[in-house]
């Protein structure tokens, strides 16, 4: 038994030794695979050589030396201070920061309706079943850029101008400008209130912990989120009031144009914001449809002979089941909405393409290299989002015991 | 034997690209190309009326609109042999450097940076314009300095842009842009109430204005702030096509210098002055000397007039738009536009 195998063994192994290297088929498939790859090294190397070649024929300025230079033009909405001083590196950091504040807050209200929608379409409750559907068939059949130009030209118009605002109350105004609200103005001690702040959350995660295991262990599930609360509003109160930290408003006061104080936030924002969370959430929605769907209806079924409530039964047993489905489709909505961000630039908010590939690029002239760096951001903003997303489905994935 | 084939295979790849000769773009030959394909392909804007902009018949007209078809009556003897191409101020440059269009004729300021880093050679300059403000009269400003705190509508990659920002900032005004890539967008941003300022050359201005529901209920405030040379622009490195287009330019002034129009260019033919011969090519050779036919300035204003007739025609007082010669006059007559001899 044993020789008969040695022989085959050997038999198999000779037979190679005999034959031409050119014939050896791993030696031919490693030999593919390098021509292969110098194939498409030359490639690049030709294309870019070629490409630089031409623009230096042509007189075209070259390089990277323009993120020092002074960038001499406005920006009307920025989250770091910025003037017309300010370099070109500074402008990318504006648009990449207005980019990743539509993107990261339309994510997550996207994520949130998203998921009331697909429930909702999902509803033994015929009226709410049918208006999600309608909802969500003609947001997700209408262009995207239609949907921005439509929340912006067709609601803007609508709103008052500057002089007949909407005072509403806690001091919020409404006008065609956008909204204006009371802007917190910190003490400088208030430090320790933020620090309490912090405590708290982190004590908070201890505690849902342990209302984990002791339910897993016992059964009996502790008032977790009403120690949290208590948690939170106590250590935050203590610190305020033991600090004596101050807090006050800067309320807006209509003055000339405009309103001054206060934080601005401007309608191309809002309209923005808010075409691309509806225009992503209906897409949530449906990918949530499925994946509850997907659950089979014995599972509900089951928890319900458990005794379990309708939310509980949602809750513990179809969405954690439904997760598995819905969090890889989830991901490229998520991928969808942040590179969809880049059509603000049509209406006028100043994110990366607006500001960088736009301005800027128009003021350097230097349109390989701006095109290359922005292209290369929202490949690493992608990349960066595709991998927590891949772990948290390796978070949430079916775990065999 | 096979052996040797492969590793030949293999050093030829490495061969070609060690004497890659990369495909030369464009660069010399514009004329040519153009008289082969038979008509010049004109960048110009989405719609300024004045300049470049389409009329109720869905031609293309304007004052750098006939700067193109000079140049085609210049080289075919057909004022029609233009395409066009509708171009963003963020897309005109790398449309005229790419080879996509021959000649960017598109409402574009003449600066250094632009004339020196992007490969592109201004050709002339067909209109002083200077930037201004739009504002609602019921706002009652009557100058920009009184402008603290407005929302200011911008179009995306202009000098406009740069100019406000610094006009702005010298003066201590504190304002905020807004800022759209068509211009479009920019004006209904500004009929809309989204922004108190609409600000951008005043010639275009001037033209936008009448693109207003209520026209009447707006006002551009005097003030000028900024140098805006608009002229055309081709590529670097074809000093041949550049030349051509150079002198389609002076021609239109020295016609208008000599009294050459449109009307009278036929009876012109005859004239004894030799200036006018020489610029209908009655005598001497020029035309051969930017590779054109000889009677290229009979060509030209037989089809389109000189300077002076494009300029009313499309911006002058007479005109829905009504801009003054001013600046925009020939130097005798007090302007600056001034036309080298052909001679």
């Amino acid at each position: 038994m044993a020789s008969e195998n040695d022989l085959k063994s050997s038999r198999i192994s000779d037979a190679p030794a005999k034959a031409s290297l050119v014939n050896d088929p791993k030696v031919r498939a490693i030999f593919y695979q390098f021509l292969l790859l110098v194939g498409v090294v030359w490639f690049f190397v030709y294309i870019f050589g070629n490409l630089n070649a031409n623009r230096a024929s042509q007189n075209i300025r070259t390089g990277f030396d323009f993120f020092s230079n002074t960038s001499s033009f406005e920006i009307g909405f920025t989250l770091i201070p910025y003037d017309r001083a300010s370099t070109f590196a500074d402008v990318l950091l504006v648009g990449l920061l207005n980019t990743l504040l539509v993107s990261v807050i339309g994510i997550v209200l996207a994520t949130i309706l998203g998921f009331a929608l697909g429930i909702a379409r999902l509803s033994s409750n015929w009226i709410l079943a049918r208006l999600a559907t309608i909802v969500v068939e003609t947001l997700r059949n209408i262009p995207l850029l239609l949907q921005m130009f439509f929340w912006y030209f067709g609601v803007l118009k609508l709103m008052p101008n500057v002089k007949q605002s909407l005072e509403l109350p806690l001091f919020i105004v409404f006008n065609n400008r956008g909204i204006v609200t009371p802007e917190p103005l910190f003490s400088d001690n208030f430090g320790i209130v933020w620090t309490a702040l912090l405590v708290a959350i982190i004590a908070s995660y201890f505690v849902t912990r342990w209302a984990k295991a002791r339910q897993d262990a016992t059964g009996i599930r502790p008032p977790a989120a009403r120690i949290n609360t208590a948690l939170v509003i106590g250590f935050v109160a203590i610190a305020w009031l033991a600090s004596g930290a101050s807090l006050d408003w800067s309320i807006p006061v209509l003055q000339g144009f405009n309103y001054k104080n206060g934080i601005h936030i401007p309608p191309e924002f809002l309209a923005l914001l808010w075409a691309l969370t509806l225009y992503t959430a209906v897409f949530i929605a449906e990918i949530v449809r499925a994946g509850i769907l997907a659950v089979p209806k014995g599972q509900s079924e089951a928890a319900q002979s458990l005794g379990l409530k309708e939310g509980d039964r949602l809750k513990q047993v179809v969405i954690p089941q439904a997760l598995r489905v819905i969090v890889p489709p989830l991901t490229s909505q998520y991928l969808n909405l942040t590179k969809n961000s880049s059509l603000a630039v049509a209406i006028g908010y100043p994110e990366l393409v607006s500001v960088f590939m736009g301005t800027s690029l128009n003021q350097t002239g230097q349109a390989v290299e701006v095109v290359l760096v922005t292209m290369l951001i929202y490949l690493a903003l992608s990349l960066i989002t595709s991998a927590f997303m891949n772990w948290y489905n390796a978070r949430i994935a079916l775990t065999e015991r | 034997m096979q052996k040797k084939l492969l590793l030949a295979a293999l050093a030829a790849t490495f061969g070609m690209s060690a004497t890659a000769s990369y495909a030369a773009s464009h660069g010399a030959g514009t004329l040519q190309a153009v008289m082969d394909k038979g008509f010049v392909q004109c960048g110009v804007t989405g719609g300024v009326r004045g300049f470049s902009a389409p009329d109720e018949n869905n031609n293309w007209t304007g004052l750098e609109v006939d700067f193109c078809r000079a140049l085609a009556a210049a080289i075919f003897d057909d004022a029609d042999a233009v395409r066009y191409t509708p171009l963003t101020s963020t897309e005109r440059f790398a449309a005229l450097s790419s080879g996509e269009i021959d000649v960017l004729s598109r409402t574009t300021t003449w600066t250094m940076t632009r004339d020196t880093s992007l490969g592109i050679n201004f050709v002339g300059v067909m209109f002083y314009d200077g930037q201004g403000f739009m504002v609602r009269k019921s706002d009652g400003i009557t100058s920009a300095l009184e402008l603290g705190g407005a929302s200011v509508c911008i179009e995306a990659g202009t000098t406009t842009e740069l100019n406000a920002a610094d006009y702005f900032s010298s003066n201590n005004i504190d304002v905020n842009t807004v800022v759209f890539e068509e211009q479009d967008e920019v004006l209904k941003a500004y009929e809309d109430g989204r922004c108190d300022v609409y600000t951008t050359d005043s010639s275009a201005l001037a033209a936008e204005r009448l693109n207003l529901e209520d026209p009447d209920a707006h006002l551009i405030l005097p003030q000028i702030i900024s140098k805006e040379p608009l002229g055309p622009s081709v590529r670097q490195g074809d000093d041949g096509w550049f030349n051509l287009n150079r002198w389609v330019y002076f021609l239109l002034l020295n016609a208008e210098e000599l009294g050459v129009t449109q009307a009278n260019v036929d009876d012109m033919l005859a004239s004894d002055n030799p200036a006018i011969k020489r610029l209908l090519g009655v005598e001497g050779t020029y035309g051969e000397l930017i590779g054109v036919s000889n009677d290229w300035g009979y060509r030209i204003i037989k089809a389109l007039g000189n300077y002076g007739e494009m300029y009313e025609r499309h911006v002058g007082p007479n005109t829905e738009i009504g801009i003054e010669r001013g600046v925009n006059a020939l130097w005798t007559d007090g302007g600056i536009q001034y036309g080298p001899p052909v001679r």
